[in-house]
């Protein structure tokens, strides 16, 4: 079972900016044990691009597609047999990240 | 006829949790063992009055149930064959090593409980799934729409399902917190039975208080040596043994120091007493008692005095001391406030009572506890105030007569 796993910030309280070395050896564990599919931290949201080509032609607009005050700062894809190996990792992850962690299942 | 009824009923109580549970894990799916348990009862209601009450009524269900299971199964897989295989494989899942506790209705119970679920979902999943009451009877016990409990299920088992939210014991590191959120959900019923909100209910609903202490004596048959939850059914017999004593003929709420004490129920008050003793046991040993075990030794305090007066409200109050340490949250000051006016008099308790204004200005009880100590001080005129606002945001109607006659008999 796969997971998306997202870093939540939050703009008017964000999180502490020296995570690195932490999320970096909570990742080589990630993978030594199993869990590890994918990881990346997104530049910021002033850095996103909208197209919507469901009209006649596509339109490029500037900025996310949502403003808001919570943002997507990272994510994580896991392989977890089910919710609870996963929720017991995001709350390592929330703790390494200091931010708000969402599990939620691929389809 | 009627023993047929009986039986049905019996099995009912006895069983449903058993059945549902054992498909659950047998077929990985609680809408399949919802369903196919709800049918099972359905055909014993039809059968067993021609055919008699078989001698094994759980096996039989069981049985029935497993049959109905698999022709859905079967029905299900002719129209769409991906579906089946991954029934298939998730129902194929091995029984994973277990500690000494291990029960299907155990597994059911945690499911239903998990905290990735919304706390409405967990309370309507719990009284469907392992309780076995229907959708309309939820919906009544909490005033709720039927469409909206229904949909509340629903969305909870998909999310089961989709987000993989196992079918299996916590973590021996997890199980404390998780038996606190079923033991949260089992007390969320015994109270709305207790003090029924809403003016269409009767002031008591014995039908919940009943499922909440059933299925707490479930819980402990399956947890014994877990504190709280023993705490939590002595709490709750403790309680209960109070219900008749507590309302009067007209539907008002009678005091404590106006209860007729013989009229609690005596065989309740020795079982939860007998409860109560086992924790202090185990607490002479060493091992903390939780909130609901402070809880229960404080009813056994006020069900061991033969009149009010004969209350010892030092253990009480000693009782709270603890409670706050545990909880320290202005409804357990509230409840220890009432204690320190029996033991040093009204003025004191009145001072420790307005500490709470800000947070409880939207409680009834703190209004009611208010207006009893002003009324106690003489201060009439606050008093009524008091009672004004205590009425107006009380929901159960004995309460709502009790404080308005109280009102009413200011000088």
């Amino acid at each position: 079972m796969q997971y998306l796993v997202s870093v939540i910030d939050d703009k008017s309280n964000p999180g502490s900016t020296d995570r690195r070395p932490a999320i970096s050896a909570f990742n080589e564990r990630l993978i030594a044990e199993g869990y590890w599919v994918f990881a990346g931290g997104l530049a910021d949201t002033g850095t996103a691009t909208v197209v919507d080509n469901r009209g006649e032609r596509p339109v490029v607009s500037d900025g996310p597609f949502v403003e808001s005050k919570e943002y997507l700062a990272g994510l994580w894809v896991w392989e977890a047999p089910d919710l609870d190996v996963a929720l017991a990792l995001a709350a390592e992850a929330s703790r390494v990240c200091d931010r708000k962690i969402e599990v939620r299942p691929f389809l | 006829m009627n023993d047929v009824a009986e039986a049905v009923t019996r099995a009912h109580h006895g069983e449903w949790a058993r059945v549902v549970a054992t498909l659950a894990r047998r077929f990985g799916d609680l809408d399949i063992a919802e369903e196919a348990a709800a049918e099972a009862f359905a055909t014993a209601v039809e059968r067993w009055p021609a055919d008699g009450v078989p001698p094994c009524p759980g096996a039989w269900l069981t049985t029935t149930a497993v049959r109905k299971a698999i022709d859905r199964i079967r029905r299900e897989s002719k129209r769409d064959d991906k579906h089946r295989e991954a029934r298939i494989v998730h129902g194929d899942t091995p029984a994973e090593p277990l500690g000494a506790v291990d029960d299907d209705r155990l597994r059911l119970l945690f499911t239903c409980c998990h905290p990735a679920l919304a706390p409405e979902a967990r309370l309507a999943l719990t009284l469907r799934l392992v309780g076995g009451l229907t959708v309309p009877e939820i919906a009544r016990a909490f005033l709720v729409a039927e469409g909206a409990v229904g949909q509340r299920i629903t969305r909870a088992k998909a999310k089961i399902k989709a987000a993989r939210i196992p079918y299996r014991m916590p973590s021996a590191e997890d199980l404390p917190e998780r038996v606190s959120g079923v033991l949260a959900v089992l007390y969320l019923v015994f109270n709305e039975g207790y003090l029924a909100t809403g003016p269409g209910t009767g002031p008591v609903r014995q039908d919940l208080t009943a499922e909440a202490i059933r299925l707490t004596r479930l819980v402990r048959a399956l947890l014994p040596d877990d504190g709280e939850v023993t705490g939590l059914l002595a709490l709750m017999l403790l309680t209960e043994a109070r219900r008749t004593a507590r309302v009067s003929a007209s539907g008002e709420l009678v005091a404590l120091d106006e209860q007729d004490r013989g009229a609690w129920d005596a065989d309740l008050i020795a079982e939860g007493h007998r409860l109560v003793r086992e924790r202090l046991t185990a607490a002479a040993a060493g091992v903390a008692p939780g909130r609901y075990q402070v809880l229960a030794a404080i009813n056994a305090v006020h069900t061991s005095a033969r009149d009010m007066r004969d209350t010892d409200w030092s253990q009480v109050l000693a009782l709270y001391d603890r409670l706050v340490r545990l909880d320290p949250s202005p409804v357990v000051a509230l409840n220890r406030a009432v204690a320190v006016a029996e033991l040093d008099g009204p003025e004191v308790a009145l001072a420790l009572v307005d500490r709470l204004a800000e947070p409880l200005a939207g409680y009834h009880a703190y209004h009611a506890t208010r207006a009893d100590l002003l009324r106690r001080l003489g201060r009439s005129r606050q008093s009524r105030a008091a009672y004004d606002r205590a009425v107006e945001l009380a929901g159960n109607t004995a309460e709502i007569a009790w404080l308005t006659r109280r009102r009413d008999r200011l000088g």
